[in-house]
C-alpha cells in the first residue's frame, strides 16, 4: 500500500459518535487511485456515516481521513471540484428539466463533461427535456449519477447507484462505472446488492457494527473465510455415497440423489471424479462446481457473527 | 417506468468522456467577488427557469398586487378620507399605492423564507453544498431570484394603480429612486426570509410565523391609513415602523399625497436616509446570520 500518502482516500482509526454510541469504531482503510472499492455492510453498520465523512457532510469524532490529500473535514474548493457525488437521497427540484438539472451543475465545474453525453451516459438520452418531478425512481436515481460524473471528477462517491433499477438499467449502470474505470477514475462503491460488488469492485470492506470485518480482493476475503467451494451432481445408478467419498477422500452429503462435497480446492476432487467416472462408464449428471458467492462471505462475516454477538 | 431502450442504448454506446471545456463556463480569471458572482447568477437563473417552468408559483407577484390594489382602493379606500387638502377617493388611489409599495418590503419575508424551506426540504440545497461553489452564492442566489419576482410584483402594482388613476407626478428619476430604496429595503429583507426559512423545518411553518411578522409590520404603518388617527403608542411604533419610511419615502418621490411629512417623527421627516439605514441593517445582522446557519447544516 502506498505509504507516501499518494492514496486516493486513507481512513485511519476512524470514529464517529453519537451521543454515547459509536456507530463507527476504529475503521481504517486505503483506496488506491483507479480503484473501484466496494463498502459493503448491513442496514446500521455505519457504511451512510463514514461516506458521509469522507465526502465532507458530517464531522467525525476521532481519526485521521484524507481524500485526494485533502482533509474532508476542512474541504477547499479545487477538492470539491474533483470529487462526484451521488447521494443515496437526493430529491432534486421537480421543475427543471433534466437537462436543466445536469447543466445548472455542470456550470460550476472548471471542465464538465458536456451536458447532452453525460444524460446518454446515464441512459436518459430519450427524456433530456422531462421534468424531472415526472421521472420514476430509478430514473430520478439516473439523473443522480449523471449530476456525480458530470463534473469529470477524479473521485466519484456513489451511494447505492442502483438502487430501483430494473435488471437492464442496472446492466447499463455497470457498463457506464466500468467506462469510469478504464479512464482511472477512482470509486468509492456502497451498494446491497452482492453481485454488484463482486461484478465492479476490485476491492471490498465489509462493516459490521461500526467496525471492518473484512478488507480485500473477493478472493483474499474468501480465502481468509477458508470458504470453500462446493461440488454437486446427482448419485450415478449402482454406486453410493461412500463409494464417491472413497474415490474423492473428503466427506460428502447426500440428499435427494444429489451428491455434495465441500472442498477448499475442486481441482485435485474433480481429477479424481472424473477419472473414475470416466474408468467406470459412471454418468455425473448436472456437474458442476460452486465458487463461494460474495453473497456467501458476506453473510458469514456479518449473520453468523451478530448471531453469537 | 423506465424506458426500455435507453439502458441498452448505455451497454453499447462507446463511452466517450472527451472533456469540453468550450462548453463550460470559463473558470472566471476574475476574483472570488466574480466568481461569487457568476456563481449566485446561475443559482439565480435555477430559481427562474423553476418560475418559468411552473409560473402558477408566482401568483403572489401577479394576482395578489391586483386584487390586493382593487380591494383597498375599492373597499376600504370607500370609506377612507385622508382629511386637510388630500380629501377624495382619487386621492385615496394616489396614497394607497406607494403603501402597497411598501408592503412588498415585508412580504418578501414569507416568500423567501418558503421558498428557502421548499429547497431544504427537497434536499437541493444539501446537494448544492457538495459543489465547488461558495457557500453564500447559493443563498444570494435565493435572495437574488426574489428581488426579480419583486420587481415583477412592483410593475404589476404600479400597472394597477395607473388603471384606477393613480400617476407619478414627479420624473423618471425620482420614480426610479423610489423603486430603488423599495427593491433595496426588501433584498434586505430577504435575507431574514432566508435565516426563517432554515430555521423552520417546513414551509408551513416559515409562512405562519412569517405573517404573524407581517401583519403587525405590514398594518401599523401608514401603507394604507395615515398614522396621526391611531392611538399615541400606536403611531409612535408607525411613525417608526420602516415600512411607513419606505412608504413616505414613495410618496414623496412619486409626488403623491404625504400626510406623514408634517410629522416631526425622524423617520417621516428623513424617511429615505432611515430606509437606508434600516437595509443596511438588516443586511448586516441576517446575512453572516444566514451564511452561519447554512455552514453549520454541514457540521452535525
Amino acid at each position: 500500500m502506498d505509504l507516501n500518502g499518494n492514496a486516493a482516500i486513507r481512513v485511519r482509526n476512524l470514529h464517529k459518535a453519537y451521543g454515547g454510541h459509536d456507530a463507527v469504531h476504529g475503521v481504517s482503510f486505503d483506496v488506491a487511485p483507479g480503484e473501484v472499492f466496494g463498502f459493503l455492510g448491513p442496514n446500521g453498520a455505519g457504511k451512510t456515516t463514514t461516506i458521509e465523512i469522507l465526502e465532507g457532510y458530517r464531522a467525525r469524532t476521532a481519526g485521521d481521513v484524507r481524500v485526494l490529500g485533502v482533509d474532508p473535514g476542512k474541504p477547499t474548493r479545487r477538492w470539491r471540484e474533483r470529487i462526484g457525488l451521488v447521494l443515496q437521497e437526493c430529491e432534486l427540484d421537480p421543475n427543471l428539466t433534466i437537462r436543466e438539472t445536469v447543466g445548472l451543475f455542470a456550470s460550476f465545474y472548471p471542465s464538465p463533461l458536456r451536458v447532452d453525453e453525460t444524460i446518454e451516459l446515464s441512459g436518459l438520452g430519450d427524456q433530456a427535456d422531462t421534468r424531472v418531478g415526472a421521472l420514476s425512481g430509478g430514473q430520478k436515481r439516473r439523473v443522480d449519477v449523471a449530476l456525480g460524473i458530470v463534473g469529470d471528477p477524479d473521485l466519484i462517491f456513489l451511494d447505492e447507484p442502483t438502487t430501483g433499477f430494473d435488471p437492464s438499467a442496472r446492466r447499463g449502470a455497470w457498463a457506464m462505472i466500468d467506462g469510469l474505470r478504464r479512464l482511472g477514475k477512482t470509486i468509492f462503491l456502497t451498494t446491497h446488492y452482492m453481485d454488484e460488488a463482486q461484478h465492479l469492485a476490485d476491492r471490498i470492506a465489509i462493516l459490521r457494527a461500526g467496525e471492518l470485518v473484512a478488507v480485500g480482493s473477493v478472493d483474499e476475503i474468501g480465502a481468509g473465510l477458508q470458504a470453500d467451494a462446493v461440488v454437486r451432481f446427482r448419485l450415478p445408478g449402482g454406486v453410493t455415497a461412500d463409494d464417491v467419498g472413497a474415490v474423492v477422500a473428503r466427506p460428502v452429503d447426500l440428499a435427494d440423489d444429489i451428491v455434495t462435497i465441500r472442498c477448499p480446492d475442486p481441482q485435485p476432487v474433480l481429477y479424481r471424479l472424473t477419472t473414475w467416472a470416466e474408468q467406470g462408464a459412471h454418468r455425473l449428471d448436472g456437474l458442476e462446481v460452486l465458487r463461494p458467492t460474495l453473497e456467501d462471505m458476506f453473510l458469514a462475516l456479518t449473520t453468523a457473527r451478530a448471531e453469537h454477538g | 417506468m423506465t424506458s426500455p431502450t435507453a439502458p441498452t442504448a448505455t451497454t453499447t454506446a462507446p463511452v466517450r468522456f472527451a472533456t469540453n471545456p468550450a462548453t463550460g463556463p470559463a473558470p472566471g480569471p476574475g476574483g472570488g467577488l466574480a466568481r461569487l458572482g457568476r456563481e449566485t447568477w446561475i443559482l439565480t437563473r435555477r430559481s427562474l427557469t423553476r418560475i418559468r417552468n411552473e409560473p402558477e408559483t408566482l401568483s403572489d407577484v401577479t394576482i395578489q398586487p391586483v386584487m390586493f390594489t382593487l380591494l383597498f382602493a375599492y373597499v376600504f379606500g370607500s370609506a377612507i378620507n385622508l382629511g386637510g387638502p388630500f380629501g377624495g377617493t382619487a386621492a385615496y388611489h394616489e396614497y394607497l399605492i406607494a403603501g402597497l409599495f411598501g408592503l412588498t418590503v415585508i412580504g418578501t419575508l414569507a416568500g423567501t423564507a418558503v421558498g428557502m424551506t421548499a429547497d431544504m426540504e427537497t434536499g437541493l440545497i444539501d446537494r448544492f453544498r457538495s459543489l465547488p461553489i461558495s457557500r453564500s452564492a447559493v443563498l444570494a442566489g435565493r435572495t437574488v431570484s426574489d428581488l426579480v419576482t419583486n420587481v415583477l410584483g412592483l410593475a404589476v402594482t404600479a400597472a394597477t394603480g395607473l388603471a384606477i388613476g393613480w400617476r407619478i407626478h414627479t420624473g423618471p428619476v425620482d420614480a426610479l429612486a423610489a423603486l430603488g430604496l423599495v427593491l433595496l429595503l426588501s433584498y434586505a429583507v430577504s435575507w431574514a426570509g432566508v435565516c426563517m426559512g432554515m430555521v423552520f423545518r417546513s414551509a408551513e411553518a416559515a409562512q405562519q410565523a412569517a405573517f404573524i411578522i407581517f401583519l403587525p409590520l405590514g398594518f401599523v404603518s401608514n401603507a394604507f391609513v395615515p398614522t396621526s388617527g391611531m392611538p399615541g403608542w400606536l403611531q409612535a411604533f408607525a411613525n417608526w415602523n420602516p415600512v411607513s419610511a419606505a412608504a413616505a419615502s414613495c410618496r414623496n418621490l412619486f409626488g403623491n399625497p404625504n400626510p406623514a411629512s408634517s410629522i416631526d417623527a425622524w423617520p417621516m421627516q428623513h424617511p429615505e436616509a432611515y430606509t437606508v439605514l434600516w437595509a443596511i441593517g438588516v443586511v448586516a445582522v441576517f446575512a453572516p446570520v444566514a451564511v452561519y446557519l447554512y455552514r453549520r447544516r454541514a457540521r452535525s
